[in-house]
């Protein structure tokens, strides 16, 4: 064997036992740098005759180029051994919990996204969306509304008073939304397509019904609008607010002062799973609002000519038919802020009502 | 208003199942609320006792056997009712029977060792009435073997009616049959009252000295009457629709009450000093009623009084003193009409609520004022015997009906369907209405008992009704032809979206009561006596709030009372600054409690959260203004917030010098004490009304966006301040010391230590510079950090530290 031979296999044999950066550079010193075994070869071929320059000079470069190889082999192999150690060491338990998003956490109250469901669908049918104040004058809410001084039908609503003031004018809050319809006929002319939701009050407190609850209301004044209209905008309605293909609904003639005719109106149900009830099946009625024509007297408080102008109103519980479709078993658990009831019931931030992605989910 | 089958069929004529009747009434508006068939009566037969001995093993009770009439051997019964005895007759139930007043379903069981196959029963068991002493007792010729309900006519059908307030004629019998032979479900069988002449005048003298109160009265004297019980078959209507049977003369006002909507009274006349006088009653008078209450009236009420004072209050209940009892010979019958107004008002005054009163607040028919005297002397004459004297009519100037212009053109302008006129007409006429004139208008004369028709709209309704609500085929409304606009107001969309933009903080919304109690008003700066309800469901729900944070706070507490102590409620609502219509103010609230923060509450193993305080609420404070549109570059905060905060940690959010636009801050210790609450806690309110509205754009286009090519760098500077210099004094500072270059600026660090000395603090910022026209040179930062010290210095006072 020759110098060169044995050098170079003790040169690879040091290169493969090189156990980290140093030692590869210790080896690579050892034969590449100035005074390196491979260098102080080199420099060998100056002094040598063209013949025998020819023959060794390619066996050292040769030498040289090999030993420079297998030096940066073994140092990409040290590396990829140092990263998987680096790897093993950095592993983490991918199993434990992260936070919840806040947008998750967050909920929308039911009685907020039925009226946007509400909001959603009269939008479509060209409606806008009014509103009025909780405090109210017995002018709005009774006396305009053709509820006669003195008629049972007032002492029906419940009403909450405030202290009459120095004028002896007793102010109320609003036992229905039905005031808005007069506010804005004072303040717009026909038509008028309007829905009204909003807080009512009655002094009234059980599983059904509470002092504080929600109404909205539907308007439409014109000149034609009529009972058949009535009946197609309703029925509309609720197949499109309980999200089913058909619903039979049964409209019974009945009696409120601000309309004539009166109607109320049963839904057809299948009440016999416990605590859900599903609309357009069934054999059961379940009365979920009162309708009717705009009484005349109201179309003249509200400074319009009977005979001219004609229209319609509706109105119904927002917090009941809530329940109906979201099967809350009791009213009063709206009101509670039991952070248990509203994450369950409740409605995801960014779960928005719409004609064109749905209601809900 | 309760009525049976077989009370229907006196006045109605068909031959309709009771599910058709029940049906139509619904249709006609007249809604039917419940039917009672009467099955549950169905199993019950009348059984004979035979035997009747003592328990061997227990005192009260005893062993009787039963023949059940079956024609198989008599069965064992133990029995503990007093009256159980050999030879009675009376109601038995087999062994599967459901006992519908203790709720049972009978068992074949032993009763102290003794077998029992069956039960005889009470009227409590069957629930005809509260006797509970003793056992039925038939009378001897019952027939054994045949069914108890209609051996006791009590297998006549219940039929109930959610009446509306408008339908007078609709508390009687007579009236609903009419409605029903109307729409073509039978023959109204109107046979006209006969009047009873009468012998000699009525002594008793009526005066009238409140006409306004009293348009008619009519009162008769029946000389020698019996007052006994009245016959068993009206005790059985009576007792079907839950009035007690009384005595003939009672029973039969409280019958002709029901069957012709014409409430009477029956005086004795032994107890009758003198004449009678219809007035209004003396401030503070007092009377004793037949329900055994004394009653203080007012002049606001009116009475029938004799010379010794009241003897019934008009139109809703008499007096004990003249009334009825079974020592009555003499009886004055009286039939008056009263102001509905006035009978409502006292009635509800008084409490007091009586099928007198339910008829005459509707309006009872004056055209029945005569008749429904005379109906009642023919049943006294049947039941009581005795002469009449004649009927004494006072005040009445007669029925004016009321004449209503209907053009048949307004059927179909309202309800949408064509509705022949003969058929309208013939359907006006059936329910006694008089329709007269040929042309497309007629004139047509409304009935004495319908004093809720005056309008031709009325009118429409009874044809609707009649003629059938589902005759009606919906019709689409007109709708719009063309893409929607936008159909929400700003304050609407507002409304909706801080909603979504604090539920997406992790909130939940609440809906809490617009009424607090009065001290938790007062804490929040209200409970002026303006807000304060006169009539409050409960004491804790009497103001009318001025914050929505106390109901916030109180939830937030009852959810930590139920062991969650880690909530974060909101609330975007009305609060009231007065009773006016634009004194409600459109508010969103929040609190968060314990460690309910943004990135979550409670403990984590990657850092547990920490308490909430008032950098929690000022952030979800302007994140629901930034919601709602405001300005948030041009917010400002200033120090300190109204009482109920903690006046070291709160802060008002203004918009120029005058603007609230909120506030926010952890809550001053007085005030949660005075809410009864504890735990970190801190909230915020913002006013989303008054967010200035944006400028009407006429495009929506965006403003041009100039990207500069030059490289941002970031310069940190610290400064020592005076403590009480604002942190946001000294980023406006920074900020304005060069408004081209310096993009932002970010406090990373503030801190207080003795090295700086007492009265002290270091704020550190990091400011952000975005080079626009070249990359500068170290001269160029040089300069601008020269000028940010200098300005920083100027404003604050502060020095860079070094």
């Amino acid at each position: 064997m020759s110098d060169m031979e044995t050098l170079e296999n003790s040169l690879m044999a040091e290169i493969a036992s090189a156990a980290d950066e140093q030692a590869i550079e210790a080896v690579r010193v050892s034969a590449l740098g100035k005074k390196g075994s491979v260098s102080e070869m080199l420099k060998t071929l100056g002094s040598m005759s063209a013949e025998e320059r020819q023959v060794k000079g390619p066996a050292i470069n040769g030498l040289k180029n090999r030993v420079t190889e297998a030096l940066s082999a073994r140092r990409a192999e040290l590396k990829d051994v140092a990263i998987t150690a680096r790897l093993a060491a950095e592993k983490v338990d991918v199993s434990l919990p992260v936070r919840q998003s806040p947008a998750e956490r967050g909920r929308i109250h039911p009685i907020s996204q039925v009226i946007d469901e509400i909001a959603a669908i009269f939008g479509d049918l060209g409606f806008a969306i009014a509103e009025g104040p909780d405090i109210e004058t017995d002018y709005y809410n009774f006396t305009s509304l053709n509820f006669p001084e003195g008629h049972p039908a007032r002492e029906m609503h419940d009403t909450f008073f405030f202290q009459p003031d120095a004028q002896g004018e007793r102010k109320l809050l609003r036992t229905h939304t039905s005031p808005v319809q007069i506010r804005t006929m004072e303040m717009q002319k026909p038509p008028i397509r309007i829905v009204i939701p909003g807080k009512t009050y009655r002094q009234d407190s059980d599983a059904t019904h509470s002092p504080m609850f929600h109404q909205v209301e539907g308007l439409v004044i014109d000149k034609s609008a009529n009972v058949a209209n009535m009946k197609w905008v309703l029925e509309e309605f609720c197949k499109a607010f309980f999200e089913v293909p058909s619903v039979k609904m049964r409209f019974r003639p009945s009696f409120f002062p601000f309309t004539e005719p009166s109607l109320e109106v049963d839904i057809q149900c299948d009440r016999s799973r416990p605590g859900e009830v599903r609309f357009g099946e069934g054999s059961d009625w379940m009365e979920i609002l009162g309708c009717g024509m705009v009484h005349p007297n109201v179309l003249r408080y509200g400074g319009l000519d009977p005979d001219e102008y004609q229209g319609f109103a509706w109105g119904m519980g927002i917090d009941r038919i809530a329940m109906l479709k979201y099967g809350m078993p009791d009213l009063r658990t709206f009101f509670d802020a039991d952070v248990r009831w509203l994450s369950h019931y409740g409605f995801r931030p960014l779960d928005m009502p719409t004609l064109f992605g749905g209601l809900s989910a | 208003m309760k009525l049976t089958l077989s009370w229907l069929k006196d006045h109605l004529e068909t031959d309709a199942s009771l599910a058709e009747i029940v049906e139509r009434l619904t249709s006609i508006g007249l809604e039917v609320e419940h039917v009672d068939d009467r099955a549950s009566l169905a199993p019950f037969v009348i059984a004979k006792v035979l035997t009747a001995v003592q328990h061997p093993d227990a005192d009260r009770l005893r062993v009787l056997t039963v023949d059940t009439g079956d024609g198989k051997p008599p069965v064992q019964v133990v029995c503990g009712a007093p009256n159980a005895r050999a030879g009675l007759i009376g109601a038995f139930a087999a062994p599967g029977t459901y006992i519908p007043g203790i709720d049972v379903t009978l068992t074949v069981g032993k009763i102290r060792g003794v077998e029992s196959h069956g039960m005889m029963c009470s009227e409590r068991e069957l629930e005809l009435s509260e006797e509970h002493d003793g056992i039925i007792d038939l009378p001897a010729d019952a027939p054994v073997g045949t069914s108890f309900a209609a051996y006791a006519h009590l297998d006549d059908p219940l039929i109930e009616i959610n009446l509306t307030p408008n339908r007078p004629d609709a508390t009687s019998v007579h009236g609903i049959a009419r409605d029903l032979a109307a729409s073509g479900l039978g023959t109204l069988k109107s046979a006209p009252i006969e009047p009873i002449p009468g012998k000699g005048e009525t002594p008793v003298k009526v005066t009238i000295e409140a006409p306004e109160l009293c348009p008619g009265f009519a009162l008769r004297l029946v000389r020698g009457v019996k007052n006994g019980p009245s016959p068993k078959w009206l005790q059985q209507r009576l007792l079907a629709i839950g009035l007690r049977p009384i005595s003939a003369l009672v029973d039969i006002t409280n019958y002709v009450t029901f069957d012709r909507g014409r409430p009477l009274h029956v005086f004795d006349a032994a107890k009758v000093t003198g004449n009678l006088a219809v007035r209004r009653a003396r401030d503070g008078e007092k009377v004793l009623s037949l329900d055994g209450r004394e009653y203080t009236l007012t002049p606001e009420m009116c009475v029938i009084a004799d010379q010794d004072g009241i003897e019934s209050i008009a139109g809703i209940m008499g007096g004990e003193h003249s009334g009825c009892d079974e020592n009555t010979t003499d009886v004055l019958i009286e039939s008056a009409l009263w102001d509905p107004i006035t009978t409502a008002r006292t009635g509800r005054t008084l409490g007091i609520i009586t099928d007198a009163r339910y008829r005459f607040e509707r309006g009872v028919d004056p055209e029945m004022m005569v008749p429904g005297l005379e109906l009642a002397t023919k049943l006294v004459l049947d039941f009581c015997g005795g002469t009449p004297a004649q009927t004494e009519v006072v005040g009445y100037a007669g029925h004016q009906p009321k004449i209503v212009s209907f053009p048949l053109s307004e059927v179909k302008r309202l309800t949408g369907i064509e509705v022949p006129r003969a058929t309208s007409l013939d359907i006006l006429a059936r329910l006694g209405f008089k329709p007269e004139g040929t042309g497309d208008v007629v004139n047509v004369a409304v009935p004495s008992w319908r004093p809720d028709v005056d309008g031709k709209a009325d009118l429409v309704e009874e044809v609707m009704r009649i003629h059938g609500v589902d005759n009606i085929a919906p019709q689409p409304l007109g709708s719009h032809d063309a893409v929607n606009a936008r159909i929400l107001t700003v304050l609407q969309i507002r409304t909706r979206a801080a909603k979504r933009a604090l539920a997406v903080r992790g909130m939940m919304e609440a809906v809490t009561w617009s009424f607090v109690p009065a001290k938790h008003a007062e804490l929040f700066g209200g409970g002026q006596q303006a807000l304060k309800l006169a009539n409050p469901i409960a004491a804790d729900m009497s103001d009318m709030r001025p914050s929505l944070l106390p109901g916030l706070i109180a939830a937030a507490q009852r959810n930590a009372d139920r062991g969650i102590g880690d909530v974060a409620l909101f609330e975007v609502s009305g609060t009231y600054e007065g009773d006016g219509a634009d004194q409600q103010r459109r508010v969103a609230a929040g609190v968060r409690r314990g460690t309910a923060r943004l990135e979550g509450s409670g403990r984590h193993w990657a850092g547990n959260a920490g308490a909430v305080g008032v950098f929690d609420a000022k952030a979800d404070a302007i994140a629901a203004l930034e919601a709602c549109g405001a300005p948030v570059e041009r917010l400002q905060i200033e120090a300190g917030g109204p009482a109920w905060y903690h006046p070291g940690r709160s802060g008002t959010i203004k918009l120029g010098p005058k603007v609230i636009l909120g506030t926010f801050g952890e809550f001053h210790p007085k005030t949660l004490e005075g809410l009864d609450v504890s735990g970190p806690l801190c909230g915020f309110e913002v006013f989303i009304d008054t967010v200035p509205e944006p400028k009407a754009k006429p495009t929506r286009t965006k403003p041009r966006l100039d990207l500069s090519a030059f490289q941002a760098v970031k310069r940190d500077f610290a400064f020592v301040v005076d403590k009480a210099v604002e942190a946001g004094t000294l980023v406006r500072a920074a900020l304005a010391a060069d408004r081209k270059l310096i993009s932002g600026v970010s406090v990373f660090d503030v801190f207080e230590g003795a090295a700086l000395g007492a009265a002290k603090k270091s704020i550190a910022i990091e400011v952000s510079i975005q080079p626009v026209e070249k990359t500068l040179t170290d001269d160029d930062f040089e300069a601008l950090a020269k000028r940010i010290v200098e300005n920083v210095g100027k404003q604050t006072g502060g020095v860079l530290r070094t």
